[in-house]
């Protein structure tokens, strides 16, 4: 593969991540997460409608009126979900219902929207295909580190599997409700932005107000 | 009335569509710098929110779902899977519409709501509460309370995170969490807070 391509496909992962970078895609990064067995079933719904999106409206570039294109984007996005959510219901009932209208959600999560005005729009096909994968990649990182560790610290179980046996059934983990609890997933995603931004500091935003430095603590304070 | 009530509060405080159910975040955090300009999304969701779910339920009820087009004499129709396709359009479409009517008759509402406008089409809050509208089987009454109710909720929640933002710039943030990482932590605290809610049966 070309330097360029394997670029576009890898720098979504941590450099360029749709979510905690782009402020892409949260709404269902925070929902699904509760287990990880619906947070892997995102991730796969989401990277392929991204991925075939992304594609289609590449190839059409050239042929959408400016004016009209979000209505375009916006049918092209809802039917690529349409399939996704009939294969789901048809092969992972089960699933489907726990993911509710989160399936539904996939055509406005911003990534979408966002890769296809971005990239797909400006870019041919098979790099917009790459990016689309890239990006399904980086928002699947960030979903399956949340789900571990809520399913994890939460339930004791992953994928169902009991990991850390609870105290109710006689083992010796006391399960953190808050885990399971729409909180948690907050303060996980702002944990990891932090972890990231700490590891590369180019990400840090600057602050929009410098408190300023006080001179004379030393000499008057102390 | 007093079910209607009791869906009204449970729409804007318990099942608060951004901090229980993490609709509209993006918008949510990027919009939420200042007061002003969150409220005045917060208004511009309220009013497509209350258009666009009694829409989509009439739309429901008397085309998509199975069996509903007797009225045309073809009972064992569902069409039900075009949901998603159908719901988008009604609210690209009425975004655009309501974009066009205040321009002409109320520029100043307009001039205020405007740029916001075109933001909502892509808010997943305005589709999310219609898909739960269809998921919960509203009747038509329920939809118009639900709509409003949860468009409320978003524009509270919303309100109250640039509130606390504009206090939060004069906070020493540590450099990794400045910005993006501070924002998602005080809104995990609001989240928190209106769990408080939960369990609240009217």
């Amino acid at each position: 593969m070309k330097r360029v391509n394997s670029k576009i496909l890898l720098a979504p992962i941590v450099d360029n991540n749709p979510i905690i970078l782009q402020v892409l895609g949260i709404c269902s990064a925070l929902a699904v997460t509760t287990k990880l067995s619906t947070a892997l079933t995102m991730c796969i719904a989401l990277t392929l409608v991204l991925a075939c999106s992304n594609t289609l409206i590449s190839l059409i570039r050239h042929h959408i009126p400016t004016h009209i294109r979000i209505i375009v984007q916006m049918t092209i996005i809802s039917s690529l979900v349409i399939v996704v959510d009939q294969l789901l219901r048809a092969f992972a009932y089960e699933i489907s219902r726990e993911l509710s209208v989160f399936v539904g959600l996939i055509i406005t999560n911003c990534i979408v929207m966002g890769r296809a005005e971005a990239f797909a729009m400006k870019n041919p096909p098979w790099p917009s295909f790459l990016d689309g994968l890239g990006n399904g990649a980086g928002f699947s990182v960030i979903l399956i580190i949340v789900g571990t560790i809520r399913e994890l610290l939460g339930s004791g179980t992953l994928l169902g599997h009991v990991i850390l046996p609870l105290t109710r059934n006689g083992g010796w983990y006391e399960p953190n409700g808050l885990m399971l609890l729409p909180p948690s997933a907050f303060f996980l995603i702002g944990l990891i932005i932090w972890v990231v931004r700490s590891w590369k500091p180019a990400q840090v935003e600057a602050p929009e107000f410098r408190i300023q430095p006080a001179h004379n603590l030393t000499e008057v304070g102390r | 009335m007093s079910s209607l009530a009791s869906l009204f509060i449970t729409a804007v405080f318990v099942e608060n569509l951004a901090l229980a159910f993490f609709l509209g975040m993006c918008t949510f955090l990027a919009i939420s710098k200042k007061i002003e300009t969150a409220f005045g999304l917060g208004v511009a969701v309220i009013v497509v929110q209350t258009l666009t779910v009694p829409i989509n339920n009439l739309i429901y009820q008397y085309l998509l779902r199975d069996g509903a087009l007797v009225w045309l004499g073809l009972s064992d129709i569902d069409l039900s899977f075009l949901g998603f396709v159908s719901y988008i359009g009604v609210i690209a479409a009425l975004v655009q519409i309501l974009e066009m009517l205040l321009d002409r008759f109320f520029p100043a509402l307009y001039h205020a709501l405007g740029i916001y406008l075109p933001l909502i089409t892509v808010n997943c809050a305005i589709l999310g509460g219609s898909l739960f509208m269809v998921e919960r089987d509203y009747n038509f009454t329920e939809s118009v309370t639900y709509g409003l109710g949860s468009g409320i909720g978003w524009a509270l929640a919303i309100t109250a995170l640039a509130g606390i933002r504009e206090k939060l710039k004069y906070a020493d943030v540590p450099d990794g969490l400045q910005g993006l990482g501070i924002t998602f932590i005080s809104a995990g605290l609001m989240a928190m807070g209106f769990m408080a809610f939960s369990g609240m049966r009217l």
